[in-house]
């Protein structure tokens, strides 16, 4: 699997990403400003803060030259993981539902959180162990997951809700717990916790890993 | 021309600035004070005003989440 990580002004967590990505493949690097995508299997939104978070998480990113690719290369059914910022610039692009609003605690958190996988049958889920929870860790301060009452009843029936937060740990006031999502197609997958970063036993947790070990499973046709 | 676009929460959206504001008044005294919301204001000079209801809710506001109204200032002077 060739995986493109997206690199904008104010990205942070792209080199963690690549770290990730490097555990189940080869790795590219992306510029913002690149419209070629150079024939990755699989795209990686990273975390950070695009374009300084002007106007609203995502908001401007989304209108980068790369997005447009990425666009392209989801609507003709390429893998395209976002993590944190880039789960909110998925939601800028329209490629998931819904919308990541300030937190209800109205503060920027760093915890370690312990993700319930609701559906493990997906390009991204299917290396976990059913029934385990991930321990990995959100950092943000923009993560309240929010859609309307109709979108979010459809997204629960349609296997659209990949992750949750425990509900003791909805720190940010998620609706209904939503910590991640994917489209209705299935190739395209929004979380706000950050599995990049548990991929090596030094950092506490290796669970992340499980993540990037699907979307390999996906690319070599497990799941195509 | 001058235009101002005004970008709010839609009601029902929880919006944590406009409670810590609203939390934040009784400490200064004032204590008749609910329902604080907090939006955005965005000024700008524009050739083709018509195109402002496309770039509101295509970029100066989320629709899923934000209201917005669009407000032309003919006769106010130029920055």
């Amino acid at each position: 699997m060739k995986t493109g990580i997206l690199r904008f002004p104010g990205s942070c967590d792209e080199l963690d990403a690549q770290l990730a990505a490097q555990m189940v493949g080869e790795t590219v690097m992306l510029w913002h400003g690149d419209r070629d995508l150079q024939d990755v299997d699989a795209v990686i939104v990273p975390g950070g803060f695009s374009y300084g978070d002007y106007l609203r998480a995502g908001a401007i990113a989304r209108f980068s030259p790369v997005m447009e690719s990425v666009i392209e290369f989801a609507r003709d059914g390429g893998l395209v993981l976002g993590i944190c910022n880039g789960f909110q610039v998925l939601c800028e692009a329209g490629l998931l539902p819904g919308a990541l609003l300030p937190n209800a605690n109205r503060r920027f958190t760093f915890r370690q959180v312990e993700l319930e996988v609701v559906e493990g049958d997906t390009k991204f889920t299917s290396a976990c162990p059913p029934g385990e929870l991930l321990s990995i860790p959100a950092k943000h301060g923009s993560g309240r997951f929010y859609a309307d009452e109709a979108t979010l009843d459809q997204l629960e029936a349609g296997g659209q809700v990949v992750v949750r937060y425990r509900p003791e740990q909805n720190f940010n006031g998620s609706l209904r717990d939503i910590a991640g999502v994917r489209n209705a197609a299935g190739n395209v997958f929004g979380l706000m916790p950050h599995p990049e970063h548990a991929v090596d036993a030094l950092t506490g947790s290796t669970d992340g890993l499980r993540i990037f070990e699907s979307m390999r499973s996906a690319t070599q046709g497990a799941y195509a | 021309m001058r235009a101002r676009v005004l970008v709010r929460p839609k009601q029902g959206i929880l919006d944590p600035q406009g409670v810590a504001v609203e939390r934040a008044l009784p400490a200064l005294g004032f204590k008749g004070v609910s329902e604080v919301r907090i939006g955005r204001l965005i000024e700008l000079e524009i050739d083709d005003p018509s195109e402002l209801e496309s770039i509101s809710s295509r970029l100066l506001a989320n629709p899923l989440i934000e209201d917005f109204e669009i407000e032309l200032l003919d006769d106010a002077p130029a920055a």
